[in-house]
């Protein structure tokens, strides 16, 4: 079986913004992939290139085993695409415009319970025969997802789907794309919010000024971090620490002290030997591993520096 | 081909003008029928183009026409500049459409919009003039084919417009002109001799003159020289609309 998506030596100038410098992945079918990086990074770039609306200077992107550019149609009859902009047709009901798109895929009135049930998981059926133009951004952001699914696509592309979304409506989106993995489809998602990321995704990509900088499962990925971390709630708030510790406080405030130690070359028992020398006391104590987010910054601003 | 996509994106391109029928039918007929009106109270008597054929009768079917090929115009360069600026055109880009596909649908519906305008307006004008059809199906054949010709000149129009004042500098500026210079209200003879010879070369000419052929059995140019003309034109455009929508210009980057 073909993965679900195959990215092969992409690259993409727009005039003289060289966007994407040769990446070179591929999502397994069936994977809740993360597709990650700062603003700019070019992840819309790469999307768009999967989705047919840019095309690419070199190389290219297979999607279900079918060439994006010369097997377009199976290609585009594959993928889903919920676009990053909240874009609407003004002139159409919900339901209107779910069928309209549903009829450009080739799908005629067969197709009409899946819209229904779209609309209903979607909680959309009370505004089913409501114009796009009197929707709140989050129910829009929905339609967006409901028109990328009306074709039943194997492959799911979600980009940033939550950007201005309400902490309820995130929760509802998150369990909505869970369900549509645990149904077999494959997932790809870009999100500045690295914490659910974190929670949702098994494996990672991680763009940097259009090069990939990472590609591995979460745990592999976690791992690469070279740091943990120590919490101690201090008895004392004010107190000086010592030079000989000052190279690894992370942060210290409200009397939480966070120090770092890198997992080969520190130790835990010298730290805490340390500390006793400064006679610094605590009440609680606890070892934390890096999240997601700790990696990503150390993967994307270490390259800029 | 993807039969179902083209129809139903078809569909909906009718839909979107008949959503709005006072609009894209109703207003456009109403301006004719000024047109005739005006024309008509001033001219009638005084001019006679054809022997034997009075000046309404002569200007209805150059007004019929006219309006059929701007209302064509009119309707694939608006709704797909507004699907451009509004980015829902994005919906029809993710589809598995191909530019044929994508072309028929809109040509197809400037057509029937453009056919619709020019029903209306040839009922409203029998009460004006009498206007029996001498040839139905040259009358079908030059609105298909100016229709058809308009409606993808609107296409590429507003695939290269970037602004509405670019569409509509299109219609001012190429359109409008090449309308009014095509012997709607004139024979082509009467004009000065430069004026005269440079309106061979504008293709509305033949497509005015040859509709009105269908209505009074009289034209200025061999009617298939015209429909051979017409039609050469139409192939143009359509091949320039495909190309442009095949490399995505200023579609898919
Ligand atoms: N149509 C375009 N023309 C020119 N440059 C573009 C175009 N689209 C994107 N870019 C540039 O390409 C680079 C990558 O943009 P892209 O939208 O892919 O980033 P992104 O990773 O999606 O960022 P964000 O997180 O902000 O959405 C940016 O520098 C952007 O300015
Ligand atoms: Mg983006």
């Amino acid at each position: 079986m073909p993965p679900a998506i195959k990215i092969s030596q992409l690259h993409k100038h727009y005039k003289t913004l060289h966007a994407l410098r040769g990446v070179d992945f591929e999502v397994p079918t069936g994977c809740f992939f993360g597709l990650l990086g700062p603003n700019g990074a070019g992840k819309s770039t790469l999307i768009n290139i999967m989705a047919g609306l840019v095309h690419a200077t070199h190389g290219n992107v297979r999607i279900m085993g079918y060439d994006v550019r010369q097997q377009w149609r199976q290609a585009r009859q594959s993928l889903g695409i919920v676009p990053q902009e909240l874009v609407i047709d003004p002139f159409f009901s919900v339901r209107q415009l779910l069928r309209l798109q549903s009829g450009y895929f080739g799908l005629g009135a067969e197709n009409n319970p899946w819209i229904e049930q779209l609309l209903d998981s979607l909680n959309l059926s009370e505004k089913a025969d409501t114009n796009l133009q009197r929707l709140s951004g989050g129910m829009k952001r929905r339609v967006l997802i409901a028109q990328a699914l009306v074709h039943k696509p194997p492959v799911i592309v979600l980009d940033e789907p939550t950007a201005g979304v309400d902490v309820e409506l995130r929760q509802a989106l998150w369990a909505f794309t869970k369900h549509l993995h645990k149904n077999g489809h494959t997932i790809v998602l870009t999100t500045h919010y690295l914490e659910e990321a974190e929670n949702l995704c098994e494996q990672f990509a991680i763009l940097n000024q259009g090069e990939l900088v990472a590609l591995d499962s979460k745990s592999a990925i976690l791992a690469r971090y070279p740091y943990r971390f120590l919490r101690l709630t201090l008895t004392n708030p004010n107190v000086n620490l010592p030079t000989t510790l000052q190279a690894n406080v992370q942060s210290i405030q409200n009397g939480e002290l966070v120090l770092r130690f890198h997992r080969k070359n520190d130790q835990i028992a010298s730290i805490l030997d340390k500390l006793r020398i400064a006679k610094i006391h605590f009440s609680d104590l606890r070892t934390e591993e890096p999240s997601l987010e700790d990696v990503f910054l150390n993967l994307t601003t270490a390259k800029k520096a | 081909m993807n039969w179902y996509g083209l129809y139903t994106l078809f569909s909906k391109e009718v839909w979107r003008f008949l959503k709005v029928a006072t609009q894209t039918i109703l207003a456009p007929v109403i301006t004719v029928l000024l047109y005739l009106l005006i024309f008509v109270s001033v001219l009638e008597g005084h001019v006679e183009v054809y022997q034997g054929i009075s000046y309404s009768t002569f200007l209805v079917p150059g007004l019929i026409m006219m309006s059929i090929i701007q209302n064509a115009f009119a309707n694939s360069s608006s709704s797909f500049f507004q699907s451009k600026m509004t980015g829902s055109l994005v919906f029809l880009l993710l589809p598995p459409l191909s530019s044929l596909e994508f072309y028929l649908a809109y040509t197809g519906a400037s057509v029937l919009r453009g056919l619709l305008v020019g029903i209306g307006v040839w009922i409203a004008a029998l009460f004006f003039v009498s206007l029996p059809i001498y040839n139905f199906w040259i009358l079908l054949s030059f609105s298909i084919l100016g229709s058809a010709l308009l409606g993808s000149l609107g296409l590429i129009a507003s695939i290269y417009a970037e602004r509405w004042d670019h569409v509509s500098a299109f219609q001012n500026f190429l359109i409008l002109p090449l309308t009014f210079l095509s012997g709607v209200f004139y024979k082509l003879e009467s004009l000065p001799e430069f004026w005269e010879a440079a309106s061979y070369y504008n293709p509305f000419f033949y497509m005015i003159d040859g509709f009105r052929y269908g209505f009074l059995g009289v034209s200025e140019i061999n009617i298939s020289l015209s429909l051979l003309i017409v039609s050469g034109f139409l192939v143009i455009v359509s091949a320039i609309c495909l190309w442009i929508l095949h490399i995505g210009y200023k579609i898919r980057y």
